[in-house]
C-alpha cells in the first residue's frame, strides 16, 4: 500500500511531523515559550519563519510543539473509541438479543451532533486534555460500533462461522478468532478517519474556548488567540490553520489508501489494468 | 445386524416470515414438513432433491443449529432436542458435518493445520495437537508441508479435503454431508467421493450424504432418500430405487441422468417436468407434487397420502404416492 506515492506522502508527512514535535527541545533554536516584547507580531523572516506572535514567541516553534497535543489526542481518541467501538460492535452484530440494547442505546448517542455532545461533556468535566479525549471519544466509538457491528452480520453468516459451531468451538473464540481478523479492515479504516475527525474537533473545541488549557500550545487555542490579529498579522492564524490542514488531509488520505488496499474488488481492478505496464517494466529490467 | 444411530421422527421446521412495523407473522416458509427416516449404524443415507427442498436445513436442524418446530430427533436412542447446552456440546462431537461451499466453508485468516486442529482444542484434546492434526492431514490424503498453508493456496477438492479432516478430527459417528461435492469439478468430485468410501471402511463412520444429484448419490448409498417440497417422497434401499422407482418424482429425476452409452443415450427418454416448484410457504393442497405430476387425478389435489410401504411386493420401500407406478416405468415414459 505504501508502495503508492499517493500513499507514501502523507505517511512520510505524518512521522516527519510526530519526530519533530517529540524531539522539538533539542533542535529548535528559540523556546517556543520564549517571550521578547520587541519582536511582536514581526512577518515571516529568515529568523522567524512562521513570524512571531503578540507575544514575540516564535509561531514556527510553537506550530511544531502544538502538534502534540493534536496528536497525541488524535491517536488516543482513535484506539479508545476503536477498542471500545470494536467491542461493543461485535457483540451487538453477533449476540441478537444484546443487539436492539446496544444498538439504541448507540442510536441515542448519534442522535447529538457529535461536537456538540463533546461541547457538552467538556463543558461538564472542565477543559484538560484528559477530559477532550474522555469527551471525543463518547462522540466517536459509537460511529465505529455501528461500523463493526455491520461488518459482523455480514460475516457471521458465512458458512466457515456456521462450521465452526458444529464443531463444537465456543462464542469467545469464534468471536476472536473468526469473526474479528474477517472484519479488521473495516475498523482500521474507521480508526484512520476518526484520527482525523478528532483532530479537527480538538482544534474546534480550543477555538471555541472549551478545550484545552489556554497556557498549553495547540493549534487549536493558536488560532482562538491569534483571531483578533486576523487583519495586522495574517501569518499569525495561517500557519496553524495550514498544518491542521495538512495533517487531516493527510490522515485521511492515508484512510482512504487503506480502504482501497483492503478492498478486493476494486484491488482486482487495478490490477487488471495495470498488468500490461508491470509486464513492459520486467522486459526492461 | 444393523443398530440405529440416527432416528427422525415427523421433523418440522417451519420458518416465520414477519412482516410490516409490528414484525407480525404473516406466513410460514414449511421448509421441512414432516420428514422421518432412520439411519443405521455405517450405513449412508443418501437423500435427494431439488434445490429449496429443505435438504439443507434438515442438516442443520440435525446438527443443533436450528431448533425445530416440532418433531424428535433421536441420536443412539435419545432424543437430543432435551438437552441443554452442555449435553448439547457433548453431543456435537459425535455429529459433524462437511459444507457444500469449499471456498466460504473455511476461515480465510487461518491455516490449513489451525482449521483442523480448531474443533480438537475447543474439546481440549491438546495432547499431541500437531501429530493428531498431521495424522487427519494424512488421512486425507493432503501433505505435511500444507500445516501452515493459508485456504487460498488449495485448490477446490483440496480444500474440501481439509473440510473432510476437520469433520473427521474429533473421531464423529455420524457425518453430515451437505453436498460435499456439488461445488467440485466431476473429475474431483470422484476422488472425493472415493475418499469418503475409503474413510467410511477405515473408521466406520456413518453418512447422511445429502445432494441434488442422483447418479452422485447412487455409488455411496446403502439407501435413498427422496425429498420434494420439504418431504420425503420415497425411500428405500438404493438398488430398490434404481430399479424400480415407485414415486413418479423419482422417475423423472431418474430419468433426467445421462447414460455414459451414445447408443443408449441417444434412445433415453426424458420425463421432463412441467411448471415450477412451488413456494414451500404456499404448498399445494393434498399431495404436494400433484401441480407437476403427470398422473394426477383430482383424488391427489384433495387428500394426503401416507408414506407407506408395500410389504409384499417391494419390502422396505417407502412411498409417498396414491397410484406408485410399479414396474409400468415405459408406459409412463410414453405419455
Amino acid at each position: 500500500m505504501l508502495r503508492k506515492k499517493r500513499n507514501l506522502i502523507p505517511f512520510l508527512f505524518l512521522i516527519l511531523l510526530f519526530l519533530a514535535t517529540i524531539t522539538a527541545s533539542w533542535w529548535l533554536p528559540v523556546s517556543p515559550s520564549f517571550m521578547d516584547s520587541s519582536l511582536r507580531l514581526m512577518a515571516p523572516s529568515s529568523e522567524h519563519w512562521f513570524g512571531t506572535d503578540h507575544f514575540g514567541r516564535d509561531i514556527f516553534g510553537q506550530t511544531i510543539i502544538a502538534a502534540r497535543v493534536s496528536l497525541l489526542v488524535g491517536f488516543t481518541v482513535a484506539l479508545l473509541s476503536t477498542i471500545l467501538g470494536t467491542v461493543t460492535g461485535l457483540i451487538a452484530g453477533y449476540y441478537k438479543k444484546l443487539d436492539s440494547i446496544i444498538m439504541r442505546i448507540i442510536d441515542g448517542m448519534l442522535a447529538f451532533p457529535s461536537l456538540l455532545l463533546a461541547l457538552a461533556l467538556v463543558a461538564a468535566l472542565g477543559g484538560s486534555i484528559t477530559n477532550i479525549i474522555i469527551a471525543l471519544t463518547f462522540s466517536f466509538w459509537p460511529v465505529m460500533t455501528r461500523v463493526v457491528r455491520s461488518s459482523v452480520l455480514q460475516v457471521k453468516n458465512i458458512q466457515y462461522v456456521e462450521a465452526a459451531k458444529t464443531s463444537g468451538v465456543k462464542d469467545p473464540v469464534i468471536l476472536s478468532r473468526y469473526i474479528l481478523p474477517n472484519v479488521l479492515s473495516p475498523i482500521i479504516v474507521q480508526g484512520t478517519f476518526i484520527f482525523a475527525k478528532s483532530i479537527l474537533a480538538e482544534a474546534a473545541l480550543s477555538f471555541l474556548g472549551v478545550g484545552v488549557e489556554p497556557s498549553i500550545p495547540t493549534w487549536g487555542n493558536m488560532l482562538q488567540e491569534a483571531q483578533i490579529y486576523m487583519t495586522m498579522a495574517p501569518w499569525f492564524s495561517i500557519f496553524p490553520g495550514i498544518f491542521i490542514v495538512i495533517t487531516v488531509l493527510a490522515l485521511n488520505i492515508l484512510g482512504d489508501g487503506l480502504r482501497d488496499a483492503f478492498d478486493p474488488y476494486a484491488k482486482g481492478k487495478k490490477k487488471a489494468k495495470r498488468r500490461p505496464f508491470k509486464r513492459k517494466e520486467q522486459i526492461a529490467s | 445386524m444393523s443398530e440405529s444411530l440416527l432416528e427422525i421422527r415427523d421433523l418440522k421446521m417451519h420458518f416465520p416470515m414477519k412482516q410490516g412495523v409490528f414484525q407480525r407473522t404473516k406466513n410460514e416458509v414449511k421448509a421441512v414438513n414432516g420428514v422421518s427416516f432412520t439411519v443405521n449404524k455405517g450405513e449412508t443415507l443418501g437423500i435427494v432433491g431439488e434445490s429449496g427442498c429443505g435438504k439443507s436445513t434438515l442438516a442443520r436442524t440435525i446438527v443443533g443449529l436450528l431448533k425445530p418446530t416440532s418433531g424428535d430427533i433421536l441420536f443412539e436412542g435419545e432424543s437430543i432436542l432435551q438437552y441443554n447446552a452442555k449435553e448439547f456440546h457433548r453431543l456435537r462431537r459425535n455429529i459433524q458435518m462437511v459444507y457444500q461451499d469449499p471456498f466460504t466453508s473455511l476461515n480465510p485468516r487461518m491455516r490449513a493445520g489451525d482449521i483442523i486442529s480448531a474443533p480438537l482444542k475447543a474439546y481440549n484434546q491438546t495432547d499431541n495437537l500437531k501429530n493428531r492434526v498431521l495424522e487427519l492431514m494424512d488421512l486425507v490424503g493432503l501433505k505435511a508441508e500444507d500445516y501452515h498453508k493459508l485456504p487460498h493456496q488449495f485448490s477446490g477438492g483440496q480444500r474440501q479435503r481439509i473440510g473432510i479432516a476437520r469433520a473427521l478430527a474429533l473421531n464423529p459417528k455420524l457425518i453430515i454431508l451437505d453436498e460435499p461435492v456439488s461445488a467440485l469439478d466431476v473429475s474431483v468430485q470422484a476422488q472425493v467421493i472415493n475418499l469418503l468410501e475409503d474413510l467410511q471402511e477405515e473408521l466406520g463412520l456413518t453418512y447422511l450424504f445429502i445432494a441434488h444429484d442422483l447418479s452422485v448419490i447412487r455409488h455411496i448409498s446403502d439407501k435413498v432418500g427422496v425429498m420434494y417440497l420439504g418431504k420425503m417422497m420415497e425411500l428405500s434401499e438404493s438398488e430398490s430405487l434404481y430399479k424400480n422407482a415407485r414415486h413418479p418424482y423419482t422417475n423423472a429425476l431418474l430419468s433426467a441422468i445421462p447414460i455414459p452409452s451414445s447408443a443408449r443415450e441417444k434412445k433415453r427418454e426424458r420425463i421432463v417436468l412441467t411448471g415450477e416448484l412451488p413456494s414451500p410457504s404456499e404448498p399445494p393442497s393434498g399431495c404436494v407434487f400433484h401441480t407437476r405430476c403427470p398422473f394426477a387425478t383430482e383424488f391427489c389435489k384433495g387428500n394426503v397420502p401416507a408414506f407407506d410401504v408395500d410389504e409384499d411386493n417391494s419390502p422396505g420401500h417407502y412411498v409417498s404416492c396414491f397410484y406408485p407406478m410399479d414396474n409400468k416405468r415405459e408406459e409412463f415414459a410414453r405419455q
